[in-house]
């Protein structure tokens, strides 16, 4: 009968997406019990912070040349772009407010945080998935080792400890571009662009939020990174699929995050 | 690599970044205006506050001396009630002028002080009586036009008169 036939295929098609969702419920509460267990074995990696200082060099050291590029031509591009807009209005002085703004609230956090995932995050769930699929960390719990402490937990708090420097040294860089830019091309006025801009930033406001942004991403960029890479399909393939996956996941991660953040942070009653 | 290297690099990349940290805190937000330690509170109630913010500058003669620490609605004078940080080097008089101004024409709103000529000052937590409020744009249109209306009503009122005579 075709209706059995029609039921049939109905059925297993549910059955699918059942399983798809609740794969997916499945493997967030494994990374969150990894996240969990990862936090209560980095014991290692703060006594022997040897382990972590090296991990900090791979993603944070290795990341500066395409962070402080990337940044000083976002600054530049930002100055030249909002010269444009600001000219129109006779609020050209405005362009360093506009510049430190953008850059300190929203892109040096995002755009650092989204370099960082596919220059260091990549880089972590390769070197871990592949570490799986060479058999290293079995190697390790043979030898009594737990390969969460001495492989995960060191590269965890290496991405946590860059990923707020790396922003910050972005938004510095910007704002450096936008003065090179604004200032020694358009010719914007110096005083007008340090002083307006000095007025309009405030401490706690933009800065520490920002500062809290970039580490909040810091978190889940290397939690997604390493949880991916210690999940992964140990074969070539798997290791692919992983760190394609670190990438798309972590970014839309940020940009997620981004959001709710900026609603929290910005949205008061004093926003402005 | 050896070791001793990648503490170097690790070294260099951890100062550099706090000092981003540094310029942005000094260079790019002013640190030194935060400092709200030694500060007074002030308050006055204004009729209309029209588009002032919390945070929004404290003038006196153009000099900020210091910034909006909160806004309330008192329920029952129906007012403003704005607050202000005053930096504690800056002392008014008990008699000073509050008002609401405006940088430039689509600049924006900031509370002006101008000091009277008592001799006692302005304690902490005191009120400035003296306030004016904000200029509401919608406000001073009705009157612009109230006051030609009346204008007009009087011209050719007068016109009958001169009529009837």
């Amino acid at each position: 009968m075709p209706t059995d036939q029609l039921r049939a295929d109905l059925r297993a098609r549910l059955e699918r997406l059942g399983s798809a969702v609740t794969g997916h419920v499945w493997r967030l509460g494994y990374a969150a019990r990894f996240l969990a267990y990862l936090l209560m074995h980095s014991g290692t990696a703060l006594r022997r912070f040897r382990l972590t200082v090296k991990e900090v060099y791979f993603a944070g050291v290795l990341s500066l040349i395409i962070i402080l590029v990337s940044g000083l031509f976002v600054g530049m591009v930002l100055a030249l772009q909002g010269y444009e807009t600001l000219q129109r209005f006779g609020a050209s002085e405005s362009l360093g407010v506009l510049v430190a703004l953008s850059l300190v609230r929203e892109l040096g956090p995002v755009v650092a945080g989204l370099l960082f995932a596919s220059r260091a995050g990549s880089a972590i769930t390769a070197e871990i998935g592949l570490m799986k699929a060479t058999e290293q960390l079995s190697a390790m719990e043979m030898m009594a080792v737990d390969p969460v402490a001495r492989v995960v937990a060191p590269r965890f708090w290496g991405g946590v400890i860059s990923m707020p420097l790396l922003a910050a040294l972005f938004s510095a860089m910007g704002i450096f571009g936008g003065y090179l830019v604004g200032v020694q091309l358009i010719g914007v006025d110096a005083g007008a662009f340090w002083s307006q801009m000095q007025a309009a930033v405030d401490l706690r406001h933009d800065i520490l939020n920002g500062v809290i942004k970039s580490v909040a991403f810091g978190v889940a960029v290397t939690w997604i990174a390493v949880f991916e890479g210690y999940d992964a399909v140990p074969t070539a393939e798997g290791v692919s699929r992983a760190t394609t996956r670190t990438v798309v996941m972590s970014s839309l991660a940020i940009l997620a995050l981004d959001f709710v953040l900026t609603a929290l942070m910005f949205t008061g009653g004093n926003a402005g | 690599m050896n070791r001793s290297t990648i503490d170097l690099w690790v070294g260099i990349f951890v100062v550099a970044g706090i000092a981003a940290l540094l310029f942005l805190a000094l260079k790019v937000g002013n640190l030194a205006t935060f400092s709200t330690s030694q500060a007074y509170q002030v308050s006055a109630k204004f009729a209309n506050i029209g588009g002032l913010k919390v945070r929004a500058p404290v003038k006196s003669a153009g000099v900020v001396v210091g910034r909006i620490s909160d806004i309330r609605f008192d329920n029952e004078s129906y007012e403003a009630v704005v607050s202000m940080t005053i930096d504690q080097t800056y002392k008014f008089p008990r008699d000073t002028t509050a008002k609401i101004l405006t940088s430039g024409i689509l600049g924006e709103q900031y509370v002006g002080l101008e000091a009277g000529g008592d001799a006692r000052m302005l304690e902490a937590g005191g009120a400035l009586r003296l306030t004016q409020s904000a200029v509401v744009l919608e406000n001073l249109i009705s009157q612009f036009l109230f006051n030609k209306a009346a204008e007009g009503n009087e011209t050719s009122g007068n016109e009958k008169g001169n009529e009837k005579k």
